[in-house]
This record gives structure tokens, sequence and C-alpha cells, in this order.
């Protein structure tokens, strides 16, 4: 699974593979050069500070911001997606922080908003409830009542109807922007528990997280942005957060790492 | 959250997302959760309806005769129909202040065609209603080609089509139609009783057999049966009301065929839109504009079309007016229609906001409004009491659905 031996020729090719990608908008170079790769059955989270560029990556690799330069490479086939729809027909699938749900439709329209099963246009109703319940079956996305307005769930469940909803195309790459944030304890959880199951299932995942306790818990590989730039890569076993912080802030001991280093020396040597 | 452990003969897909099997307590719970959490469907509107049928009926004994019931189905089928329309613009969250005009602009064209011009009538109907969707074409691609807020594009269009039904009209002021002609039959024809027992008949087993069928093939399929007690005793109480009507209707001159023409288009507007890949749109536009267009909706195609829809019925209800009023004339259109119609439309329960609302809040809406001035009409009260009363059961309507949405809001539905 490690992508060093793919890129050695064994094996299939990562399932995502990017070289050298560049972005500017305008005199503004968001992307200088990131090179990452995401293997099927791979968790990879990308973190980096405010304006690393992380957001601008998955919208390039998504197709909603084209590439300036460098090669994307979609299960070894140069790919260039230059709208959403072309990287959909590629089998990538984003789920944006703002979920893009509509609240006043129910559970199993949202799931199918978009690709409704229908005969001449009138909706198979009965064919998509039972594809739905299937579906979150797999995912042990627990919710009760699949009439009930979206408005009507949680905010954990939100964030699985969304990535419930990528699922359907059967996507080889699932993007994640931020799938922690503003959750409470017990639904970050629930959505880490899920992510875990997409890995499961072989799907290659790339997740944006601040969070980096739950990178930690979720991710096989974590790749840093710094200013536009892919600087680092860990895995995450022998990893610890200080160097992770210390990637991403681009100091080695920035004063929050003392301190927390000092704590611990402290904590060593047992003193008060 | 209940999770079942699946035990007996269940399908491979039973559900982990499934509710307890039906039972009639249940139903009514669900039912009296629903109220509080201010998912209020259309029983505020049909409690409004019977508390205004009391009053008058007592005010004024005629007030439920089958003459003045009679009367009144003639009196909302023209203005229902536009409403109908408004439900289109006001489900994607949009306005259309211009039906009236539109209404008024294509049925004096309609008379210039067919009485000026000699044009079969038939054809001048139809010539009536593509005009109408050509001006909602032009609405909607000006809507979301330049971005101009609906609100005032509309507003532009009622002044604007106003003039051109004056300078359609030309010196005339008012055209007439033949009272035995083909146009002039829309409003003033009607059916023996039977047809409405047979509409009753039909209408009864065709939902009871689907309540039914609905609840097998979720059954076979291994979905969560849900309480059906509740369809049964709606379809019951929809059958019971066509049974009536028909009863009343045939004690004076029948079924007016206008009426039938309303609930038809009604009937069919339901099952666009929430049976429909098109309906489906229409919500998604209205819930949440950016996640339909997200999900590869086409949403300035779907916009356009709303408000094609809702002139075209803007149009044929101006169809219906002139059939009723046997003539077309500088003042139709105008007037209270268009409030009544968007009145009517938020009254049954259609959201301001978008994304909620039913072709069957343009029936019962125009119920409430019809019934309101019809019983003014009785009482020998003014058009400005009139105004003053429909005005108050507007702003009723639309105080019980901020309300019902801060309900919504507050239990996060």
């Amino acid at each position: 699974m490690t992508s060093t031996a793919q890129r050695a020729g064994q094996g299939p090719p990562p399932v995502l593979q990017l070289e050298g990608i560049t972005k500017s908008f305008g005199a503004v170079k968001a992307l200088g050069g990131v090179s990452m790769t995401v293997a099927a059955g791979e968790v990879v989270a990308l973190v980096g500070d405010n304006g690393a560029g992380k957001s601008t990556l998955i919208k390039t690799i998504a197709g909603a911001h084209p590439r300036d330069g460098g090669t994307m490479r979609f299960g070894g086939e140069q790919v260039s997606p230059r709208r959403p729809v072309d990287s959909t027909r590629l089998g990538i699938a984003t789920v944006y922080q703002d979920l893009a749900l509509c609240d006043n439709l129910d559970i199993v329209a949202n799931l199918f908003l978009g690709r409704e099963k229908h005969h001449g246009g009138f909706l198979s109703a009965l064919d998509m409830e039972e594809v739905a319940v299937g579906l979150l079956k797999r995912l042990s996305v627990r919710i009760k009542d699949l009439r009930a307005p979206v408005s009507s769930l949680s905010g954990g469940q939100r964030q699985s109807v969304a990535i419930a909803r990528s699922l359907l195309g059967d996507p080889r790459l699932v993007i994640l922007d931020e799938p922690t944030a503003a959750l409470g304890v017990e639904q970050t959880a629930e959505v880490l528990e899920l992510i875990e199951r997409l890995r499961a299932e072989g799907h290659a995942v790339l997740m944006v997280s601040h969070n980096l306790a739950d990178v930690f818990d979720v991710a096989d590989r974590i790749v840093c942005l710094r200013l536009g730039r892919s600087v680092a890569e860990f895995p995450v076993e022998g990893t610890t957060e200080e160097q992770v912080v210390a990637a991403i802030t681009g100091v080695a001991d920035s004063s929050a790492h003392k301190r927390r280093k000092l704590r611990r020396d402290r904590a060593e040597e047992g003193r008060p | 959250m209940t999770t079942h452990t699946a035990t007996g003969p269940v399908g491979p897909a039973r559900a982990t997302a499934g509710t307890p099997p039906p039972d009639t307590g249940n139903w009514i719970r669900e039912r009296v959760q629903r109220l509080r959490t201010g998912d209020l469907g259309p029983l505020p509107v049909i409690l409004g309806l019977v508390v205004i049928s009391v009053i008058f009926q007592i005010a004024n004994g005629r007030f439920l005769s089958p003459q003045n019931l009679s009367n009144l189905s003639l009196q909302i089928a023209s203005t229902g129909v536009i409403a109908l329309g408004i439900v289109f613009v006001l489900v994607i969250g949009e306005i259309d202040l211009s039906a009236g005009s539109v209404s008024g602009i294509t049925s004096a064209a309609m008379v210039v065609l067919t009485i000026n011009h000699g044009w079969p009538p038939v054809l001048a109907i139809v010539v009536a209603v593509v005009f109408g969707a050509a001006i909602g074409l032009f609405h909607g691609m000006i809507f979301t080609k330049l971005g101009v807020p609906s609100f005032v594009l509309t507003l532009g269009g009622l002044l604007a089509w106003q003039g051109g039904q004056l300078l359609v009209l030309g010196n005339h002021g008012t055209i007439n139609i033949p009272y035995d002609g083909t146009i002039a039959s829309l409003a003033n024809t009607t059916l023996q009783s039977w047809i409405g027992y047979v509409i009753a008949a039909v209408y009864a087993s065709a939902a009871v057999g689907r309540t039914c069928l609905t609840a097998r093939w979720r059954r076979e399929r291994g979905l969560a049966v849900r309480p059906f007690t509740g369809d049964l005793v709606r379809d019951g109480a929809v059958t019971a009301v066509i049974l009536a009507a028909t009863v009343v209707f045939s004690r004076w001159h029948g079924i007016p065929l206008s009426l039938l023409i309303f609930v038809g288009l009604v009937v069919a507007v339901d099952v666009l839109l929430r049976g429909t890949t098109f309906g489906r749109k229409l919500f998604a536009v209205g819930g949440n504009a950016e996640a339909a267009r997200r999900a590869g909706i086409q949403v300035g195609t779907v916009k356009v079309i709303a408000f094609t829809i809702a002139s075209s019925l803007a149009a044929f209800g101006g169809v219906l007016a002139a059939s009723r009023l046997f003539a077309v004339n500088q003042a139709s259109g105008g007037s209270d229609i268009l409030l009544n119609a968007i009145a009517a439309a938020v009254i049954g329960g259609t959201s301001l906001f978008g994304g909620r609302g039913s072709a069957y809040s343009a029936l019962l809406g125009m119920l409430v409004i019809g019934a309101v001035s019809n019983g003014m009409d009785l009482l020998n009260q003014t058009s400005a009491v009139k105004y003053v009363i429909t005005g108050a059961v507007l702003v009723a309507a639309v105080v019980i659905d901020s309300l019902a949405r801060r309900g919504r809001a507050a239990s996060g539905r």
C-alpha cells in the first residue's frame, strides 16, 4: 500500500497522482508546485495553515478551478478536469464543507439530488429508498426516518448524508473538506468511523482537516502544504504531532511547541 | 434511534434506518409531533374554511345553499388557475407580479383573434396560452440572464402588459364574446351528476389501491412499512368531499365544467410537483439553489421553465375569466385578481420563502378567498369591508406560515 512501492512500478498505479501542480489567481500564486499521491484503500490527510492552498488544491482536483501547470494522473491516466462534472465522470466525489444539502427535502431526495431514479420523468420513489436504505446500512449510518427533511438531522448525520451521497456514483476517490469541523465529540467519532469504512471499501480518501487529533485518528499518511507547496509527507505511524505542526508552520520551535516541550520535559523529570 | 436486530423473514436490505411496524397510536403520535414542530400541512386552512363556512352560514342561511356553492366554485376557477401558476414561482423562491396583467393581455389577444379576425375559438385559446408561455419565457430569460430581481422585473411586467392589453383592445374598450360560443361554454357548462359519482369511485379505488399496493411493495422490498391509517383516512375524507360536492351541485344546475378543469389542473400540477424529476428540481432550487447547481441541476433553466408555466397558467386563467364574463375589457386581469391569486397560494400553505408548497394550496387558498368574498357579498358588504377582511386573512395566513417556520427552526426541521 505504500506509494513508493507503486511508484517503483509494482502493483496498480495510485488512484490520484499529482506532480508539480500550480495555480495562480491573477498575481496571487495559490499553488506553487504540489506533488502527492493517494492510493486505493488509503486515507491521506491534507494539512496546512490557513491560506496554504488546501482548498485551492481540492478545487483543482475537483475541476472547480482548472490547474495552470503540472500533471494530474487518475488511475494512471493523465487527466485535466475543467468543470466539476468532468471530475464526477472520472470518479472523483467531493464533499465540501458547506455540504450543499437541501434542507427542505428529505434524506432520500438529498441522496439522489440531480440523479433521481425515474421512469420517463416520473420518480421511482421506492427504488430510490431501497438503494438509500442499503447504502446507509452499509455505511452504518443510523437515521431513524429517511422521509424526514434534512433540516431535522444533527451535524454528524448531515455530514454522513453528504458523504453517503458522494458514494452513490461509486467514485474511486472521495475528497472530504473539513469533515469534522463544527461537530461534537460523538458526531466526530461517527464521521471518522464512516471514513474508516470508506477506506475498508477500497475508496481512496483525501481529507482536508485542521484537526490534527482527527487526522492522527483516521489517516494513513499526512501531506503538509505550506505557502502553496507540498513541503512534507509523513506516515502516521511513528510521527508526532510536533513534527506535523513544525511542518505546517515552518518553524521548528514555535512558542507553543516550546511550551509543550517544556511541559513534557518537566513531567519526565518529575518536577512540579 | 432504533436499531433492529433482523428477525423474521425480512429482505436483505432490512433497514437499520427503519421505523417500527405500523400501528395507529404511533401514527397519531407522529402527527401530533409534526404539528408541534410546525409541520402544519393543510390543516390550518381546512380549519379556517370550516370556521368561515359556519360563520357565514349563521349570518346568512343561503351561504351553503347549492346555488351559492355552485356560484362560489365558478368564481374561484379562473383566479385559482392563476394561483396555481403562482405556486410554481413561489416554490423556486421568486414572485410573479405580472400574472394578472398577463391573463388580461392574453385573453384580450384571444378575443381579438376570434371575434375581430374570425379565428376558430379553440385555436384562439391555444394562441392565448402560447402567448402567455412566450411572455413567461421572456420574463424568465431576462431574470436569469440579466439577474434582475423577479419582484422588480414582474412589477415592470405588470404595467407593461397592462399597457399592451389596452393596445390590443384598441378603442373598443370592451369586446364581447357570444353566449353560445366555445369560449363561453368553458365557464358556463355544467355536467350531469353521474360524472361526479364516477370521479368519486375512480378516485376512491385508485387511492385505496395505491395506498395498499405501496404498503405491499414496501414489505416486499424489505423497506420499513409506514402506518397507512392516515392515508386511508385522507382518502376517505377526499372521497366524501367529492360525493358531497356532487350531491350539492346536482341540486342546482350540475357540476360546473370550469371547476372540474381547475381541479383537474390542480391534480396534474400535484403529480408534476411531487412525482416527477422536474418537480424535485423545482423544490431543490427553491430550497438551496447552490446545492442544486452543484448536484448538476441547470438552475437557470428550471427557473425559466417555472416562469413559463406560471404565465401559461395565468393566460389560461384569463381565458376562463373571459368565458365567465362573456367579454374581455380594459379591466380584465386587473383589480385584485393578482393579489388574490398570490394570497390564495400563500393562504393555502405555499411558503413565500421558497422550497415549500403544493398544488392543493391554490385550491384550498382560493376556496378561503372565494368564501370570504362571496360571503361578504351575501351580507351586502361593500368592497371596502371585503378588502379589509381578505387582507386580514392573508396576513393571518402569513403569520401562521412564519410561526410554523419558527417552530420548524426551533425543533430543527
